[in-house]
């Protein structure tokens, strides 16, 4: 009865994933953290090895990853990223200097060779946008002025995943300097393709793509997505980027139909990504990389708080809004594990998974208390600052508010 | 008299937030989410960057603000005759409601409240005049008519669980 046992494993699994949501929502903590814990609870060297479901669950991990790389897609359109790069690109690269520098200083500390700096450098670069928009939320601040500056960074951040994603495909494969310069041309060929016909052409895809009836727009979607996912993993440049490039190309009212009907798809097979993952690590390496992971976390969170800062000062934000920024942006989240998994998929360095793991676990905690707390704190130690040198606080600079134009 | 301008800026992945800056120099915004949700926002006096408050409507909810905040505005009615005394106004079947899934004229509303019902609003349908063996939906809409009282006790009885 091999199939009742899947159906009981799985079905455990899931429902322990809701459970654990519903726990995580009484606390407002993000779940993804307890996902991870529980699949680490579980699978190797755990409480309870899981047999049959476990190549169920691995496919539903991949499913996982491509439906996230889809919905980030489908949040955007092609022209809020093109806008978005022509105007904000020194706050990208910033970004990308500041927080994916240490996690490769990191692990060529470590001794892990440069492969496993470019996987950890991503690890460390990329914000997770689905932790800080429910964070801006829930503090209301999505009004706030800092926020378009923190959200095109988020964007930025996303358009160089789809960079990103190839080169680190390639470097895990261990594929030579030649073949890998291919993928990352076809992948750049491709992303500069789907960028430039969603730009020109968005109406006609997304017209091939619309259906009246919600069942056959699932269907078309998920099929288009997951067949150019495949191929885009044959062509060696990575199914996430594939899934991702889907999404970008689809906008208007199919991305939005799309987006409810997906939504649902998207937590579940997320969430049975996240376990999978946590299945994969043995809880016993965690500790020895708690350390770096800790040390890792800490610089990375400070370098995201100067990244914010930077980023706002740019806009003309107020001292204070730079702060908040600064703080919102610490969120780690689904996309470092994203891109660990390829690199524990290809077994690259085996204390790789663990420490990810628990450098997100740290940072996806940390990350809300730093968007909450930022601003007061660097407000009270500026103040005290001034206090001792005994010169009045300068007053923060005033915007100027536009004035409305009569017609 | 000049037009306000509404500035939008668009939020990616969250939605577009609108600006409005009002006669006496207040800052207003409004974030239209994709879901339909909306969120307004006032901002403090002592850090124009940051919102004082920040209120979450849905969209129903959104469409009752708007109503409200139209300046032709006299009430929720479609008809409103202050002359003839006669309103009408739109009711809605909620899904826990004792009439979802019974006949109209189950509900005896003429012969109780003398309102009747004029049209039913079902999804992007309009079902006019409705017979007393049309069977209600929960979600289904009511354009009820009828003197002030008799609508707000038809409203009671429709409300009933």
């Amino acid at each position: 009865m091999h199939s009742a046992v899947l159906l009981i494993e799985f079905g455990s699994i899931i429902l322990g994933l809701g459970l654990l949501g519903r726990f995580a929502a009484r606390f407002r903590l993000s779940p993804i953290p307890l996902y991870l814990l529980a699949g680490l609870a579980f699978g190797e060297g755990g409480l309870l090895p899981l047999g049959a479901s476990e190549e169920f669950v691995a496919t539903g991990a991949e499913i996982g990853v491509i439906l996230l790389l889809l919905m980030l897609g489908l949040e955007y359109t092609a022209s809020d990223l093109v806008s978005n790069l022509k105007t904000h690109y020194p706050s990208g690269l910033v970004d990308c200097a500041l927080n994916a520098l240490p996690g490769a200083a990191m692990a060529l500390l470590l001794g892990w060779g440069p492969v496993a700096a470019v996987v950890l450098a991503g690890v460390t670069w990329i914000s997770s946008s689905g932790v800080i928009a429910k964070v801006l939320g829930d503090l209301g601040r999505v009004g706030n002025r800092e926020t378009p500056v923190i959200l095109s960074v988020l964007v930025l951040e996303d358009l160089a995943m789809a960079v990103y994603l190839p080169i680190v495909t390639a470097l895990v494969a261990g594929v030579g300097l030649m073949a890998g310069s291919m993928t990352l041309a076809i992948a750049l060929g491709a992303a500069g393709l789907v960028l430039f016909l969603a730009v020109r052409y968005g109406r006609l895809i997304s017209r091939f793509v619309s259906s009246d009836d919600p069942e056959k727009l699932l269907l078309v979607v998920l099929g288009l997505t997951i067949l150019v996912a495949g191929v885009a993993q044959q062509l060696q440049v990575s199914a996430a980027v594939g899934a991702f490039l889907v999404g970008i190309a689809l906008s208007g009212e199919v991305a939005e139909g799309a987006h409810t009907l997906l939504s649902p798809l998207r937590d579940l097979f997320a969430a049975v990504f996240f376990v999978f993952f946590g299945l994969h690590t043995d809880p016993s390496s965690i500790p020895p990389v708690l350390l770096p992971a800790l040390a890792l976390a800490v610089v990375t969170a400070l370098t995201k708080i100067a990244t914010g800062y930077w980023a706002a000062r740019r806009a003309g934000i107020s001292v204070k809004g730079r702060w908040r920024a600064g703080g919102a942006l610490v969120a780690r989240g689904e996309f470092s594990i994203v891109i660990a998994g390829l690199a524990v998929a290809a077994g690259i360095e085996p204390s790789l998974g663990p420490l990810a793991t628990a450098y997100v676990l740290i940072l996806v905690v940390l990350g809300p208390l730093t968007a909450r707390y930022t601003e007061p704190v660097a407000m009270w130690w500026s103040g005290r600052r001034e206090a001792r040198r005994g010169t009045p606080e300068p007053a923060p600079r005033k915007t100027e508010a536009e004035a409305p134009v009569g017609d | 008299m000049s037009a306000p301008r509404l500035r939008a800026t668009p939020l990616p992945g969250i939605g577009v937030q609108y600006d409005l800056e009002t006669r006496e120099h207040r800052h207003l915004s409004v974030v239209a989410h994709r879901d339909g949700t909306r969120t307004v926002n006032m901002y403090r006096a002592d850090d124009p960057d940051s919102c004082a408050h920040s209120l979450r409507l849905t969209s129903s909810e959104a469409g009752s603000l708007i109503d409200a905040l139209k300046p032709s505005h006299h009430s929720p009615s479609l008809l409103y005759t202050t002359d003839l005394g006669l309103v009408a106004e739109r009711i809605e079947v909620a899904a826990t409601s004792r009439w979802n899934g019974r006949v109209l004229g189950d509900m005896k509303m003429r012969t109780e409240t003398g309102a009747s019902v004029v049209a039913v609003l079902r999804r992007a349908e309009a079902i006019p005049s409705p017979a007393p063996d049309f069977r209600l939906a929960g979600g289904d809409t009511l354009i009820v008519v009828g003197t002030r009282e008799g609508v707000d006790a038809a409203a009671t009885i429709l409300g009933r669980e």
